[in-house]
């Protein structure tokens, strides 16, 4: 007999969440959804969730399992027992719980609405589809997996501390764009994913990865994007520029100039934020922390050099 | 026990105890460490954004000059171990992807078979070999010492590039901990990020990433955190009176390096391995050691 810990929650009973345990014996195959859908139909009709498709198409069983957000029609059931033989289920986090394990995806859609989730062209419309090449089409192909499920937003350690963070699965959207060659709005889309709550505040937590149930992998998408925004110039922010002094340094000296890195991200004339590295400056002096003044080259960084200049960088 | 160091920029720069450390605690273990000195910055899955292929044709030569000593290759960062085995992935499983970055290679006299591994020094510490020479050689055992590991991202997602066996729920660091004769303390936010990489365009979130696992090691009494990231340490040590101000709290939580606590189990002192060259005070780690047997 398997324990289902589910967390509870209707705001008109009870203000606050709380955990309730159902019994159940796991049938051989079952996967988590079958489990709860048995608890719903047998044990609790008032169990609140979403599903649709039972075969993790449709992305609407996202939850949270043993504390990690993915797909309960995915995995089998028993295979998610903690050695106490019990399953602890939440909803998804990052987003407003409604009922049980039902949250609000609002916020979600806006954010997938702002990154303008549709082609762009000043063209006029033919009279079939456009056409893609497969070559091309390869390079969305990954992030046009999504199925919107949620997962990766859940576990995103940046949403976690700030909401204003557009997301791995409006990023990995807003990938599929960027690198789609029919769209001619390549730069405005950079230039607008560059700004504060876009691509330079991903934290490369690697949970988005982690959680993605398809090959979308949002934070790999959203390197690509930071790939196309330094190609078309859109440098003016701290994260083009720090990307931009680690190349530098590597480039000239084979390690990083710890030195000169912070002072280059935030930018020569950026005053507020370079008074902002004075207190941490200081204190690292004071201890002896800095690194050294003089800044040493790898031994043979002309090997360094030649694949810079055999890569064009 | 024989393999390649690969230092990586910040233990030569900003947290240069950790190099410090890991050479004592090589030496207390009588691990040989071959320095890595003309390898390159791994580029932190920042030179990345720039161009993939550039990062993963240096890591490719650092794997190559390893591989030449006939050595596998040694860690000292979390980062560094999850952005090599990034490279390593990209260029095992496209055999024509290989061929290009061995092309770029062959001027410069490198070529990567890819018979060289990966690790990072947890992960030689967390083999059978690596735990009986701790238990073997240590001095002075940690009892006492609550510890509070935080992973760095880098050492555990995504799991298919891990050397951990759970990366949602490792155990590596604790081991090692409880083998030491301290007392592993788990928490959640052990696995979560430190914030560091975004320290320089959204200073606030990064620190309140670091802040709210400072706040979960200490409400599950830890005395310390030990961390195999050095960017880590930089959040959770040298910014520490900045989250202090953010989160409106004292924490005084002294942050270590994983060679620095296996280190002071060998029986080294804490002014050995610079430990009084942090921003947070690791008098109350000193407090708690025995005398050395």
């Amino acid at each position: 007999m398997a324990t289902f810990r589910i967390k509870r929650y209707n705001p008109e009973i009870k203000p606050e969440p709380y955990f309730e345990d159902f019994q159940l014996d796991i049938p051989e195959g079952a996967t988590l959804l079958d489990c709860i859908n048995q608890v719903k139909w047998t044990l609790d009709g008032t169990l609140t969730y979403r599903m649709s498709c039972r075969s993790a198409i449709c992305g609407s069983c996202g939850m949270k399992v043993n504390g990690h957000a993915q797909l309960a029609c995915q995995r089998q059931a028993t295979n998610l027992l903690d050695k106490d033989d019990t399953i602890t289920i939440e909803p998804l986090g990052n987003m407003k719980p409604i009922k049980d394990l039902v949250v609000d995806f609002e916020p979600f859609w806006a954010k997938v609405n702002k990154i303008k989730p549709y082609l762009q062209t000043d063209d006029s419309p033919p009279q079939k589809e456009r056409l893609q090449a497969p070559d091309q089409f390869r390079l969305i192909d990954d992030a046009s997996t999504c199925i919107m499920c949620g997962n990766c937003y859940s576990d995103c350690n940046t949403l976690e501390v700030d909401d204003n963070f557009l997301g791995p699965a409006a990023l990995a959207k807003a990938q599929r764009f960027v690198s789609d060659s029919r769209d001619g709005k390549t730069l405005e889309r950079v230039m607008a994913l560059s700004e504060p709550g876009g691509i330079w505040d991903c934290t490369h937590c690697g949970e988005c990865v982690e959680r993605c149930p398809k090959p979308a992998e949002p934070f790999y998408r959203i390197k690509e994007i930071m790939a196309v925004a330094l190609e078309q110039g859109v440098h003016n922010n701290n994260g083009a520029r720090h990307a931009l002094s680690f190349a530098k340094s590597i480039k000239s000296s084979g390690r990083l100039n710890e030195n000169m890195i912070p002072v280059e991200s935030m930018g020569y004339f950026n005053i507020k934020g370079l008074m902002d590295l004075i207190p941490i400056g200081l204190r690292m002096l004071l201890k002896m922390k800095i690194p050294p003044i003089i800044h040493k080259s790898i031994e043979d960084v002309k090997d360094v050099k030649r694949i810079f200049k055999e890569l064009d960088q | 026990m024989k393999f390649a160091l690969f230092t990586g920029c910040v233990s030569q720069g900003a947290t240069r105890e950790l190099m410090v450390s890991t050479k004592k605690a090589a030496e207390g273990l009588g691990i040989d460490f071959v320095e890595m000195k003309s390898a390159a910055c791994c580029g932190a899955g920042v030179l990345g954004e720039k161009s993939s292929i550039l990062a993963d044709a240096l890591n490719a030569r650092s794997f190559a000059i390893a591989e030449k000593q006939g050595l596998d290759l040694v860690t000292i960062c979390s980062t560094c171990q999850g952005v090599l085995k990034k490279t390593e992935c990209n260029i095992k499983s496209d055999p024509e992807y290989k061929k290009k970055i061995n092309h770029i290679l062959s001027e410069g006299g490198h070529q990567y078979d890819g018979t060289t591994r990966i690790k990072h020094f947890a992960n030689i510490l967390a083999t059978d070999e690596g735990m009986a020479r701790l238990r073997e050689r240590i001095k002075r055992p940690l009892t006492g010492l609550k510890v509070a590991a935080f992973y760095g991202c880098y050492v555990l997602r995504p799991s298919g590039l891990s050397d951990f066996e759970n990366p949602d729920n490792p155990t590596g660091l604790e081991d090692i901990f409880a083998a030491l004769g301290a007392t592993p303390v788990y928490y959640p936010s052990r696995i979560k990020c430190c914030g560091f990489p975004i320290v320089m365009m959204n200073k606030t979130a990064s620190l309140e990433m670091a802040g709210n696992a400072l706040v979960d090691a200490i409400e599950s009494g830890a005395d310390c955190v030990v961390t195999g990231c050095p960017l880590c340490h930089l959040n959770l040590d040298s910014y520490q009176p900045e989250i202090d101000k953010l989160m409106q709290k004292k924490y005084s939580i002294p942050i270590l390096h994983l060679p620095q606590l296996v280190a002071l189990a060998l029986g080294y002192s804490p002014k050995e391995l610079d430990m009084d060259k942090h921003i947070v005070s690791t008098l109350r780690i000193k407090r708690k050691l025995h005398p050395v047997s």
